[in-house]
Order: structure tokens, then C-alpha cells, then sequence
């Protein structure tokens, strides 16, 4: 508990700064897509929503999910398939992916929780794995093409999706709506119960939590939030494909996670936006993309091991206890 | 926090000058853009080597078309589709870019073909194989150049069963692919009067196949044909040679295997190894003079991928030249009523859905003691004419046919 203790004394320190810099932030998204490309911020919102939803469970209770590509993956194909097939709105099409992606996390962390550590890791990653062999064989996934053109459609049956800057702010909103029942959650009796078990999981049982329901009920939540990502991103880019199933995705959003900084709430955010705008940009390169990313990651891992948001916090509080 | 904003800002500036300098260039230039794997697991089979392949043709075009230069430019998908689209997506809107072409893996064709259809842009895809992209995806501006699943069934299939490999066994990855390529190959195979005495399915990169090629031993056939791709065909072919199949007189046939992977696997392993390809360097003294050029810049024999690559981009800039404009819509019209005639396909056309119709070739690869060179690789066996190797638009499922 001493984690949660130290975290509420700190927090009205942290408040109004903190007020600001959200302010800021929400300002800087707002404005953002006038000097970059709309669709690769969206991008980067839809990868930042999926590794806070990741961090959420390794960085808050520890569990270490080798699996979420399977959350992200489903979902994108759940609604690219409610969207063509079926002729959804999009919203609701999103709504079935997070539906869905809901209900494989309830199956999934039920039998993953019972064990820990590399156990834990080991299960998550079997059943996803699990799960993307069914997606390359039945029918719906259309195999290794994927499910192409999926209609944006308009949502609520008002706003055209095709444009641009309307598919934006709709992400943007999706992002920012998920981003806050991340914090909320993390902010919440419930969030420092999870913390709690993150620090001593024996002493939360002696105190009287179940913890395995805390367990599950975090598990469900983060996968259907890396759904919300997921069913995004399928109405954005308008295909599912295969990529967002396989354990490479599981192994990225891991990346993003730990280039950000695990159990921070931005860091997962930087960290996805660092690595999407570098498979951006470094496309064109004569260097291989995934070897620049490797080289940060071995960097990242040797110098700051906190991650970059989780560095530079360290290094506030540090100069927080200099100035007392 | 304000380190985010900084890299924000930083970013920012960098993507405004970017393109404030493609504005200023794109007014006198026509740009094309190659989208394909440059650092995973189809780097050879197209990869960087295809990059240069584009810019011979734009050279031996002359560097200009209306008396503008071309450009290409290039950028690795690493087989994200995502990536593909978000680039292509940036190109079209704010580089400039007026064809994209290669395109490398089923998944991101399709995606960058359907996007490509809404934004009114030409692609010419030579790296997938999918029949989808003239098929039932088809776009009136998505062509579709080097090959299809349905080419090399009809080449190996086919062709191999007049050759005398009448007994065929299948060794299909488990997945749609496989299953595609299997059922084409087969169909072939008893037109043509050869029987299918068998079939095991491995699963998607499988690395031990001795128990399925011990099934497909025991069968009594004398061809095993590889539906799969890549990887996979290259262990079981390895695997093969080590079991001595192909000395007992069983011939392997690979449906999607290039000169690329020939060269990667060794003569060794691959000897005796039937596939189909619609192009080779050593057919002509003009193949061979273009390849010899091709060698020197990137160290490597080209495969009809790269080549395919090299035709797109000079068929587009003939087709420009002549329409007098880089629009698309008449590009397009042009792009389909005008024959292909070029290195890389003699007397090519392309039919109302986009596929480019030319001859392919049934190869056999030699053995290390026939090989003369390091690039002596093939044996032709066969050529299978363009007419019955590629599917007929009424079959196709295409509905944009004009």
C-alpha cells in the first residue's frame, strides 16, 4: 500500500499543474490535424488508446498480457464486419467490437489469472495465438486479405466519416473518452485495490479483498478498451487484416508501453506515438525500420529504464525533494 | 509532458517543410511511388532491388515524360497494411504522387487498391498474388502486372501434367491462400488428365515436414505440389532434398517460388524443383544485357517481380506520354487499350479488369553440376501462353468491366 498512500499525498501538488497541462494537451489534439496528417494521428490515437488499455493491466496490477493483440485484432474484426457485412452504423459496429472484445477478455482472464508472472504471460499468449489461427481460417476474416473497404459510414446516421477532419474528432473523442475511464479507473478505490495487489498480493488477501475478481474485472476492462482501440482503427483505415492478431501486435503494444514508461498514464501515449511515427517517417529510409526501433528499444531499456514520461517524472520529483 | 509538446513542435515543423517542398516540385513532375517490403520476410522477392527496377525504367524512358522529370519515390510497408494506407493515404493527398505500383502482399494490395479506387488513383501491383485484385475487388484504375495464383496453377499445374508429372500429392498450408491454390492447381491438373492422389495440410509456418513428406512419399505420386508461400516452401523443399525424394524421381513443384528464392535456398536443395515464372534472365541476349545492367546496380539477377515492377512504370510513362496528361481517367483508358511491349512482356495486353495478359514459363531448376554460373539456375520446360494462363474477364467476378 505504500505506493497508494504516497500517491494521495502527492495528489493536490499535482493537481492544478496537471489541470494546465491537460488543458494544453487537449488544446495541442485539437489543433493538431492543421500541421500533420489526419490519418496518421488517428493512427497514433487508436495505438496510444490500445497500449494505455495494455498499460492498465501491467502498469496498475502488474499482469503482464502477452495476448492483447488478440482484444485489438478481434475487435477491428468484429466491426469491420458489422460495418460491410451487415450494414451497421459505425458506432454501434464500434460498440459490438468493444462487445466482443469484452467477452474474450472475460474468457481469457479467467483462465489466465489463476497463475503469475511468466505463467500468466505464457497463457495470454497461447490463447491469442490461439485465437489468430481461428481468425486465418473461418471464413468471415477472409484469410490473409483481410476484410477490405469497409464503409465509414455516417455516424448516428448524421456525421459523414468520409471526411477527414470529422473522422479525426470522432477519434479524438473515442481517445479522449477512453483515456478518461483509464484515469478514472486508476483514480478510483477500486484503482488503488489493483495497486494494492500490484505491490503485495498476499497482504491484499489478507486484508480481505477476492482478489482474483479484481484480477478479472481489470482484465475485462482493459481488454475491452484495447477493443475500443481496435474497432476504431478497422472504421478508420476502413480493413482488418490479419497484422493486428498475430503476437507481433501484442509484442508492439509491450514496446510502446515501455518506451512511454509503464504505469504512467502519458507514457503509453508517447511511447505509441514515438513508434507509429517512426514506421511513418522511416519508411522511406534506406535503414530497416525495424531495426532503428529495435536499436531505441535497446537504448531505452539501458539508460532510461523507467521509460521516457516515467524518467522525466522521476526527475521532477527529484528536483520536487532538492528545493524542500 | 513538455517534452511531448517540443517533439510535437519539432515534428511539426519538419512535416511543414516537407511539404511545402513537394508543392513547390509537384507542379512540373510526375511522381510514382513504390510500396513494398524492404526489411521482412519478401525483401528479396521485391525489396529495394524493385526500387531500382523503377528508376532503370524511368532512365530508360529518358527521365522525362511531357517534357516534366519523373520521380519515384519509395517506402517500406513492412507488411502492415496500416502503414501502407496511412502512406499511400499521405501521398496522394499531399505529395503528389500519381501511381503507386509493386505493392507487395495480398492484404495490402487490396487495401491500397480499394483506397486508391476512392481517391481516383492508378495502382499496378506486382508483388501480390491474390486474382481478387481483378476479380471481385477489382478497380477500374487497379491493374494488376507480374502474375496470379491462377497463372501459377495453370503453369504448374497444368503444364507439369504434360511434362509427365500426371500423379500429384498436395502439401497446402492451412489457410485460405493454400486452399486457393490448391483447388486452382488441381482443377488443372485433371483437365488435364493427371489424377490428385492425395493432399496433407501443415500449418502455417510449420518447421518440420518430414512426417508430410513421408505421407506424400508413400502415396505413389510422382509430383508434390507445394501450396504454400515463401518459408514454408523453402523448409519443406530443404527437407526433401534431405530425405532424398526428388532423387527417387519425385519431382517437387512449387507454386510460388521465385528466382530469388531459388538463389537463397542453393541449387543443392532446390535441384529438380519445377515453378512457374514470367520471366528469366537467360532466355535472350536482350534479358541478358538488361540483367547484366540490373546486376551491376544491385547485385542480383531481377525475378519477374522486379521486372514486373520495371514494365508498370514504363508502360505508365508511354501511357502518359501519350495521353499527353497525368490524369488518371484518361491514363487509365490508355493503360488498358494500349499492348505491352517491352523486356519484360511480349505482346501483352491487358483485358477490361485491369489484368495484364502475357506469356509465363514452366522452369525446372538444374543441378549444381548443369549450373554454369552462379546465376544459372532454370531450365525452361514449357511456356504456357498468356490466353490460357490467366483467367478470362467473364470468369473473373469483376464488375467494373467497360
Amino acid at each position: 500500500m505504500a505506493v497508494g498512500t504516497q500517491y494521495i499525498a502527492e495528489q493536490p501538488k499535482l493537481r492544478t499543474s496537471s489541470k494546465v497541462l491537460g488543458a494544453i494537451a487537449i488544446a495541442a489534439l485539437l489543433a493538431a490535424p492543421f500541421f500533420f496528417y489526419p490519418v496518421l494521428l488517428m493512427s497514433i490515437l487508436c495505438f496510444a488508446l490500445f497500449a494505455c488499455a495494455f498499460n492498465l493491466l501491467i502498469g496498475y496490477v502488474g499482469l503482464l498480457s502477452f495476448g492483447h493483440a488478440a482484444f485489438f485484432g478481434g475487435a477491428a474484426y468484429f466491426t469491420a464486419h458489422a460495418a460491410k457485412v451487415w450494414g451497421w452504423e459505425p458506432l454501434a459496429a464500434i460498440l459490438l467490437g468493444v462487445a466482443g472484445a469484452a467477452v474474450m477478455g472475460l474468457l481469457m482472464g479467467f483462465l489466465a489469472i489463476r497463475r503469475q508472472g511468466i505463467y500468466f504471460a505464457m497463457i495470454t499468449l497461447a490463447l491469442s495465438q490461439m485465437f489468430a489461427f481461428i481468425c486465418l481460417q473461418v471464413p468471415f476474416t477472409h484469410g490473409e486479405d483481410g476484410i477490405q473497404g469497409v464503409p465509414r459510414g455516417y455516424l448516428l446516421g448524421i456525421l459523414d466519416l468520409n471526411e477527414p477532419l470529422t473522422m479525426y474528432y470522432v477519434t479524438l473523442a473515442i481517445f479522449l473518452f477512453g483515456f478518461f475511464i483509464i484515469w478514472r479507473i486508476v483514480n478510483s478505490p477500486f484503482g488503488n485495490i489493483l495497486k494494492a495487489i500490484r505491490e503485495n498480493e498476499r497482504r491484499a488477501v489478507s486484508l480481505g479483498y477476492r482478489v482474483d475478481r479484481y484480477k478479472l474485472g481489470a482484465f475485462v476492462m482493459s481488454a475491452a478498451l484495447a477493443g475500443l482501440a481496435g474497432g476504431t482503427k478497422a472504421i478508420v483505415f476502413q480493413f482488418a487484416t490479419l497484422t493486428d492478431v498475430n503476437w507481433q501486435m501484442s509484442g508492439e503494444v509491450i514496446l510502446m508501453t515501455l518506451l512511454g514508461g509503464i504505469g504512467t498514464l502519458i507514457g503509453p501515449v508517447v511511447g505509441a506515438s514515438l513508434v507509429i511515427a517512426l514506421q511513418k517517417y522511416f519508411a522511406a529510409w534506406n535503414f530497416p525500420v525495424t531495426v532503428l526501433i529495435g536499436i531505441i528499444f535497446v537504448i531505452c531499456v539501458l539508460l532510461f529504464r523507467r521509460g521516457i514520461v516515467g524518467e522525466i517524472l522521476e526527475l521532477m520529483k527529484r528536483r520536487q525533494k532538492g528545493a524542500a | 509532458m513538455r517534452i511531448l509538446n517540443k517533439l510535437l513542435f519539432a515534428l511539426s515543423c519538419t512535416a511543414l517543410a516537407s511539404s511545402a517542398y513537394a508543392q513547390q516540385a509537384s507542379d512540373g513532375v510526375v511522381k510514382i511511388g513504390i510500396l513494398n517490403d524492404q526489411s521482412g520476410v519478401y525483401a528479396d522477392f521485391g525489396g529495394k532491388s524493385s526500387v531500382e527496377a523503377a528508376r532503370m525504367a524511368v532512365q530508360d524512358y529518358g527521365g522525362k515524360v511531357l517534357g516534366v522529370p519523373v520521380e519515384i519515390v519509395s517506402a517500406d510497408h513492412q507488411n502492415k497494411p496500416d502503414v501502407a494506407a496511412s502512406i499511400a493515404r499521405q501521398w496522394y493527398d499531399t505529395e503528389k504522387v500519381d501511381a503507386i505500383m509493386e505493392l507487395t502482399t495480398s492484404s495490402v494490395a487490396l487495401a491500397v487498391q480499394g483506397l486508391s479506387k476512392d481517391k481516383k488513383k492508378i495502382t499496378m501491383t506486382t508483388g501480390a498474388a491474390t486474382t481478387d485484385l481483378t476479380g471481385k475487388q477489382c478497380s477500374p484504375y487497379g491493374f494488376h502486372w507480374a502474375y496470379d495464383t491462377h497463372a501459377l496453377a495453370v503453369g504448374t499445374g497444368g503444364a507439369l501434367v504434360e511434362n509427365g508429372g500426371n500423379k500429384w500429392f498436395f502439401l497446402t498450408a492451412d489457410y485460405a491462400f493454400g486452399y486457393s491454390l490448391e483447388d486452382q492447381t488441381s482443377k488443372f491438373v485433371k483437365s488435364k488428365g493427371g489424377q490428385v492422389v492425395g493432399a496433407v495440410r501443415h500449418p502455417l509456418a510449420a518447421t518440420d515436414y518430414s512426417s508430410f513428406l513421408l505421407q506424400a512419399q508413400s502415396s505413389g505420386a510422382n509430383v508434390i505440389g507445394m501450396a504454400n508461400a515463401g518459408l514454408d516452401t523453402a523448409n519443406a523443399i530443404k527437407q526433401a532434398a534431405e530425405f532424398g525424394i526428388t532423387q527417387g524421381g519425385t519431382r517437387l513443384a512449387a507454386l510460388l517460388f521465385t528466382l530469388a528464392e531459388v538463389k537463397g535456398l542453393g541449387l543443392k536443395a532446390a535441384q529438380g524443383l519445377t515453378l512457374t515464372e514470367g520471366w528469366y534472365w537467360d532466355q535472350s541476349d536482350e534479358n541478358r544485357a538488361f540483367a547484366k545492367k540490373f546486376m551491376d546496380k544491385t547485385g542480383r539477377m531481377p525475378n519477374m517481380i522486379h521486372m514486373g515492377t520495371y514494365s508498370s512504370v514504363l508502360q505508365y510513362l508511354k501511357a502518359v506520354e501519350k495521353a499527353g496528361t497525368d490524369a488518371t481517367e484518361p491514363v487509365a483508358k490508355l493503360l488498358h487499350e494500349m499492348p505491352v511491349q517491352d523486356i519484360f512482356a511480349k505482346n501483352g495486353k491487358v483485358l477490361p479488369n485491369g489484368r495484364m495478359v502475357y506469356d509465363m514459363y514452366l522452369f525446372q531448376v538444374k543441378k549444381p553440376e548443369e549450373s554454369k554460373s552462379d546465376w544459372d539456375m532454370y531450365k525452361q520446360l514449357a511456356k504456357i501462353p498468356g490466353d490460357s494462363a490467366y483467367m478470362k474477364v467473364a470468369d473473373s467476378g469483376c464488375q467494373v468491366t467497360q
